[in-house]
């Protein structure tokens, strides 16, 4: 990709969007969508650390088989909130909300996205379900798992169902503003030259995801009105004592949460594909399969819902038909990891941080899809279903896939966003630690799993002792990996080196202009004259 | 544009053509969020239809023929003066345009009118589900009935309390010339969204009024 216009000699210097007002009133009321991506950024590390904390504090308890740190009862509420927290306040607006905010207009050569009032609002929505979650956190919580299954949740659960259940269905309108959002600034701002096939990869990915934000989320809102009506009034549209129907309940949710995966790794793939093609110099291998596989993913990720629910009263021929179904969604998964792979053939690879988390990525995601291969198989999932082996398989996904590349994609725009470098070895010493600490949390609970260990429990026979203390283990350096980056890229904002406009060397017209960016992105708008990764053979852009 | 800010910043489009396209595919892609945010109510209502199809017809008795009948043709008339309301914008006949946007608004009032007479007389009935709701001796499923009914007209009527805002608020950027010949947008995409609003019911009304027989 390159600029026919020239900035000329010595422009006048725009001033940077973060010079650009610095009362507190500039940050909140602001319509740049940079700020807006900043604002974000802020919201969903103080969710991350609160969900983390839930997830510490359940390590602690299953050190030892007996129940004595909490009580049964406050473990139910604990991995909950660790649940709903991670899921819906940090997974779901991690890439998209923070990276993509503030990178989409930046690579397709726009001033902003198509509607910017809108994308405040949808941060104030965003903020608003947050403290309504909370607010259901300290009055004592809730403890019906993330899933919110009824009529559990709609008769019987004593916790603050209701605070957070609204929390999640105001979140809820914040994905579909930022998906709409996406939308229309990817087909309607893009640059003069920059076509549909010359699209980065990150866009195609960021347009599938928003594709599913836009059509799932709503189907997750009017199922949390069902709930809360039913919890309200004490209607049984999903309680069979009244004639209603519990299957409707989990049909409905998973019609969400299954695309919901996909909100939760597309967005991820779309930065290991721009990590990779930066440090191995190279355009991404077979790009138009990467492209079509994201929007399969997005289509195909529709129809699999059913595999949540092979041990629930769901006819049998529908579990057959789920199943190959699931199958099925795993080709444009696989293509992906292919290409990846054949991009780094003979390509001139450095090992800077951001390429660091793309490869644990990549093995971290493999890992993952192929044991949600086991689970989309009905026998084995009879077997697995409710164990610690579900809980491994969708945390390599979202902890090893998307929070790897959400680390990653922060490292990569790290120079974009603040205008300095961090030191480079403590960011590469503290992939390193992430990516132990996260195979040793998780890897045991694969076997633990496998062995029979069922989930949700806070207490378990003395067999599965020692892979449980593994895994706790594990889970202390992982909370290193976390925190060593707060540390290193704070001290970078304040103090780090000067990046200029393109610390890489890579493509990208968000390189091509000054970092930090300035307030209204570019000079002059940039003209597209190659596809996205226009390396040459000794991979100079 | 908040002028109080030192920078406010840039409106995202080149020209106006581009703003226009754009407006227009932020309304479609809202209004595909609309589709999948009904399509989970009317998945509701066709499980429990299906487990239960002499209490959804029975429930269907209950309610008003010539009410839901008149509110379909009100609907329908309101959204053609929208209709004419975007043409006589275009021909920069703004007095035309207000005048049917009027019209569209008082039929869509009406509309809301006969909704809530409908709902008191439930009320009377007891056929409010949660508070004290009788089933007449019929199956206790009547109440999964009437709970849709309530569920399904209700958000349909809270979509057209925003489109009776909409619309007022069209009447007043019209008046003030923000909306005209020039930039006729406004007009077309809250019809848009008045259509899509009297689609939903176009569902409602056989699936509630008809299926009784
Ligand atoms: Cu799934």
């Amino acid at each position: 990709m390159s600029l026919l216009v020239e900035s000329s000699k010595a422009p006048p210097r725009m001033p940077s969007y973060l010079e650009a007002g610095h009362t507190v009133r500039s940050w909140l009321f602001t319509l740049d969508h940079k700020r807006i991506g900043i604002l974000y950024m802020a919201a969903i590390t103080v969710f991350f650390s609160i969900a983390a904390s839930a997830a510490a504090l359940m390590r602690i308890e299953l050190l030892t088989p007996a129940g004595d740190v909490v009580t049964s009862e406050t473990y139910n509420r604990l991995f909950t909130m660790h649940g709903v927290l991670m899921v819906w306040f940090f997974l779901i607006p991690s890439i998209p909300s923070v990276l993509g905010n503030f990178i989409i207009p930046l690579m397709i050569g726009a001033r902003d996205v198509a509607f910017p009032r809108l994308n405040l609002l949808s941060w104030y929505l965003f903020m608003a379900g947050g403290i309504l979650a909370t607010y259901s956190i300290v009055a004592g919580g809730v403890d019906t798992g993330w899933t919110f299954y009824t009529p559990y949740s709609s008769t019987y659960s004593n916790g603050h169902v209701m605070a957070m259940a609204a929390g999640v269905f105001i979140a809820g309108f914040s994905s579909i503003a930022t998906g709409l959002n996406f939308i229309v600034t990817i087909h309607k701002l893009r640059a003069p030259g920059l076509t549909w096939t010359r699209l980065p990869l990150f866009l195609w990915s960021m347009y599938a995801t928003s594709i599913i934000l836009v059509l799932a989320t709503p189907v997750l809102a009017i199922t949390l009105v069902l709930m809360a009506m039913e919890r309200l009034w004490g209607v049984g549209i999903f309680d069979p004592k009244l004639g209603g129907d519990p299957l409707l309940f989990q049909h409905l949710f998973w019609f969400y949460s299954h695309p919901a995966v996909y909100i939760m790794i597309l967005p991820g793939m779309g930065v290991v594909s721009e990590t990779l093609a930066a440090f191995a110099r190279k355009p991404v291998f077979g790009y138009r399969v990467v492209a079509a596989s994201s929007m399969a993913i997005a289509i195909l990720g529709f129809l699999v819902w059913g595999h949540h629910m092979f041990v629930s009263s769901q006819s049998v021929y529908a579990g057959v038909v789920f199943s190959l179904l699931s199958f099925l969604v795993a080709v444009p998964s696989a293509i992906k990891v292919f290409s990846w792979t054949a991009t780094l053939y003979r390509g001139h690879i450095t090992f800077e941080t951001p390429m660091l988390y793309a490869l644990g990525f990549i093995g971290l995601f493999t890992v993952g899809g192929l044991t949600g291969i086991f689970l989309a198989s009905l026998a084995v999932d009879v077997h697995v279903h409710d164990t610690y082996f579900v809980i491994a398989h969708f945390h390599y996904i979202m902890v090893g896939g998307m929070v790897m590349a959400y680390m990653g994609g922060l490292h990569y725009w790290w120079p974009k966003i603040s205008g300095r470098l961090y030191h480079e070895w403590t960011a590469r010493i503290a992939a390193l630690i992430t990516f132990i600490g996260f195979n040793l949390t998780f890897f045991p609970q694969f076997v633990l799993g496998y062995l029979g260990m069922p989930r949700r429990y806070h207490m378990y026979p003395e067999q599965f002792q020692t892979l449980n203390v593994l895994s706790t283990a594990g889970a202390s350096i992982l909370a290193v990996g976390y925190a060593l980056p707060l540390f290193y890229l704070g001290w970078s904002f304040f103090f780090g080196r000067r990046a200029g406009p393109n610390p890489w060397g890579a493509t990208g017209l968000e390189w091509k202009t000054a970092s930090p960016a300035p307030e209204h992105n570019f000079e002059t708008t940039p003209v597209v004259t190659t596809g996205a990764y226009a390396y040459d053979a000794e991979g100079n852009p | 544009m908040n002028d109080a800010l030192s920078h406010p910043a840039a409106p995202p489009y080149v020209d106006r053509d581009q703003h226009s396209v754009a407006n227009h595919l932020g309304m479609w892609t809202f209004l595909a969020t609309e589709i999948l945010f009904f399509g989970g109510l009317f998945t509701g209502y066709t499980v429990l239809r299906w487990a239960h199809p002499h209490a959804f017809a029975e429930g269907s008795r209950h309610l008003e023929f010539w009410i839901g009948t008149a509110n379909t043709a009100v609907l329908l008339t309101s959204s053609l003066f929208v209709a004419l309301a975007d043409l006589a914008i275009k021909r920069d006949d703004r007095r035309a345009a207000r005048r049917h946007l009027v019209a569209a608004g008082l039929l869509g009032a009406a509309f809301l009118g006969l909704k809530g007479f409908e709902y008191f007389q439930k009320f009377q009935e007891h056929l409010v589900p949660g508070s004290g709701f009788d089933a007449h001796g019929a199956q206790p499923a009547l109440q999964l009935f009437f709970f849709l009914y309530f569920l399904m007209t209700g958000l349909h009527a809270l979509h057209m309390l925003f489109g009776l805002g909409a619309i007022g608020w069209l009447l007043r950027q019209i008046g003030r010339g923000a909306v005209s010949r020039e930039r006729p947008d406004a007009v077309a995409i809250v019809g848009l969204y008045w259509h899509f609003v009297d689609c939903v019911w176009i569902f409602l009304y056989p699936l509630l009024y008809l299926i009784g027989g």
